[in-house]
């Protein structure tokens, strides 16, 4: 029989980080189905230079590298940047990307647990800012790519960026930037959403992501502040402004499962290090994610937001942070202050 | 009037010990806009260093006529009469550049590191050393803008010495050093945006940091080892 004091112990960093790969597995498959075998190769490039990365800066800080190679939190940043990026993007655009965020924005700062901005975003943000046209050519889900690109064909076009003959071009408009050029056509989003781009699949996967999502919150991986507060902040902005134009604003809906929204909500906005820890401060963090990434994404001239919103809350994470500190148990909230 | 022992040591704190770039960290704006290539960054750091060499000899001269009280508007206007100079020059001898360079020639004038050198050096020390001391904190400057402007060129563009036309006209032109073949339109914009002067300048301070430990580092071996051998 154990006797007290019963202190719950952590869960350890590896379990919780193979349960953050598990939970991404739904989203994962979905994006393969849609968009072929491309995705695959894009997280395999990315996880392999992450743990090359990550070993050779723990070499070089003197830190030993085998227990903080294995503890997983570098091929969590891989998968999630590699979901980022276009399935059929070239080669390099993984392996900088990756290597700038394991690199610059987490061994920089300190290694795990140190850095100030999410690894993966930062990746995310030197792609898009230094590559915009290689980072916007999404290809066209498989569904609706005639003819259909075989797996091995679509490999050989990651790596040396040449298609069969038969092909002009594979990419296709997200959602998000189809109405926005939609829009700069002076289209209205009735006629916009009439073209077939708006299958299922993006939809399909985002889907993939909230089941996911509402694992690792089953599993208390993470809290419900978070998500539900960046979901919330995105909705209701896109509610306000769909309710006042819904001719040129799409509908909540829409922007909740496009983009990388519910790839934020679950997966990145949730990371532990750099979001606030005080519970009202995660709910003003995350509300304020939200809302920043529906500007940035329907007023701003990037395809999504949600990477920049989290980066520039990052900044303000510690000052949120600073001025929520709850009430020391015992005494009254004034004396909290400071 | 000044030995060559002075001297060196003046030169030695301006260039290495107190760069202004890397150590004071001082006129980070110019500093960070104008180092998105080598002949911005050299143009702009070789006119601060004019200024700083004239503005010391000129602050070092009268510094005893100086009323304490008022010696910085007065520093500053000896500091902008120069910068106009400078500016009008370059307006009538290199108007490419003088184009190019834009706000940030009058904005010499505001440019922190030259008013703490006068500040610091030139109004406590005679007019010889403050000259050499303004000159060569100017030269340690420049020294930094060419290391970070031919990083982030070479990064950002994989080319060097571009835009050298606008110093020694059209026929430059060919003088400018592509790494990268020019047809393959490599680009890397982050280098070029501004994020790459911070990230470059960071890179920077912790390699400057890096040599002086290293030498540190040495130094302290050898004395240890002076020391065994005299035991």
């Amino acid at each position: 029989m154990k006797t007290s004091p019963f202190v719950a112990q952590p869960m350890p960093l590896q379990t919780v980080m193979l349960k953050v790969v598990t939970a991404l597995v739904p989203g994962i498959l979905l994006a393969v189905w849609a968009f072929g075998i491309g995705v695959l190769v894009q997280i395999a490039l990315a996880v392999a230079v992450a743990l090359a990365t990550e070993a050779a800066c723990l070499k070089l800080r003197g830190y030993p590298v085998k227990p903080f190679l294995l503890d997983g939190s570098a091929v969590v940043t891989a998968c999630l940047l590699a979901l980022s990026i276009p399935p059929l993007g070239p080669w390099w655009l993984a392996v900088l990307g990756t290597a700038v965020a394991i690199g610059l924005a987490k061994h920089m700062y300190g290694g795990l647990g140190q850095n100030t901005f999410n690894p993966a975003m930062i990746g995310f943000a030197v792609l898009i800012v230094s590559f915009p046209a290689q980072m916007s050519r999404w290809a066209a889900p498989l569904a609706l790519a005639q003819p259909d690109l075989g797996a091995l064909a679509q490999i050989a076009y990651i790596f040396t960026g040449h298609l069969p003959l038969a092909f002009d071009a594979v990419a296709s408009a997200t959602p998000l930037d189809a109405v926005r050029t939609g829009l700069l056509q002076h289209l209205t989003l009735a006629d916009i959403f009439k073209a077939p781009l708006f299958g299922v699949a993006q939809q399909w996967i985002a889907a993939g992501y909230l089941v996911g999502g509402l694992y690792l919150w089953q599993q208390k991986v993470i809290r419900w502040r978070l998500p539900l507060a960046f979901l919330g902040g995105l909705g209701l902005t896109a509610l306000v402004f769909w309710l006042v134009d819904s001719e040129h604003y799409a509908s909540p809906l829409f922007h909740l499962f496009s983009g990388g929204a519910m790839l934020g909500a679950f997966f990145i906005i949730t990371d532990p290090v750099t979001a606030p820890t005080t519970p009202l401060g995660q709910l003003i963090f995350a509300a304020l994610a939200g809302l920043l990434a529906y500007l940035i994404r329907t007023l701003g001239g990037y395809p999504d937001g949600v990477a920049f919103a989290v980066l520039i809350l990052n900044i303000v994470g510690p000052f949120i942070d600073q001025y929520t500190q709850p009430a020391v148990f015992g005494r009254k909230k004034k004396g909290a202050k400071a | 009037m000044i030995s060559k022992q002075e001297a060196n040591v003046i030169i030695q704190n301006s260039i290495w010990k107190q760069n202004a770039g890397v150590v004071q960290i001082l006129g980070m704006c110019p500093v960070l806009v104008m180092s998105s290539n080598i002949v911005n960054g050299v143009s702009l750091g070789l006119a601060t260093s004019l200024v700083m060499l004239i503005s010391g000899a000129a602050i070092a001269s009268m510094r005893q006529f100086v009323p304490n009280e008022i010696r910085t508007p007065i520093f500053i206007l000896i500091i902008a009469a120069l910068v106009t100079v400078v500016d009008l020059l370059m307006n009538s001898y290199m108007h490419g550049l003088y184009v190019v360079l834009g706000i940030f020639i009058p904005l010499i004038t505001t440019n922190c590191i030259v008013l703490a050198r006068a500040e610091a050096f030139a109004s406590k020390n005679g007019v010889a050393q403050s000259a050499l001391d303004g000159f060569f904190m100017g030269i340690g400057l420049t020294g930094v803008l060419a290391v970070l402007g031919a990083l982030r060129e070479l990064i950002g563009k994989g080319t060097l010495l571009s835009g050298i036309d606008l110093l020694f006209g059209p026929a430059a032109k060919s003088w400018v050093i592509y790494v990268v073949p020019a047809e393959q339109h490599y680009q890397f914009l982050l280098a070029i945006l501004p994020p790459g002067a911070f990230i470059g300048l960071g890179f920077l301070i912790a390699g400057k940091m890096a040599l002086d430990r290293r030498a540190e580092a040495r130094a302290r071996a050898q004395t240890a080892k002076a020391e065994i051998q005299a035991a």
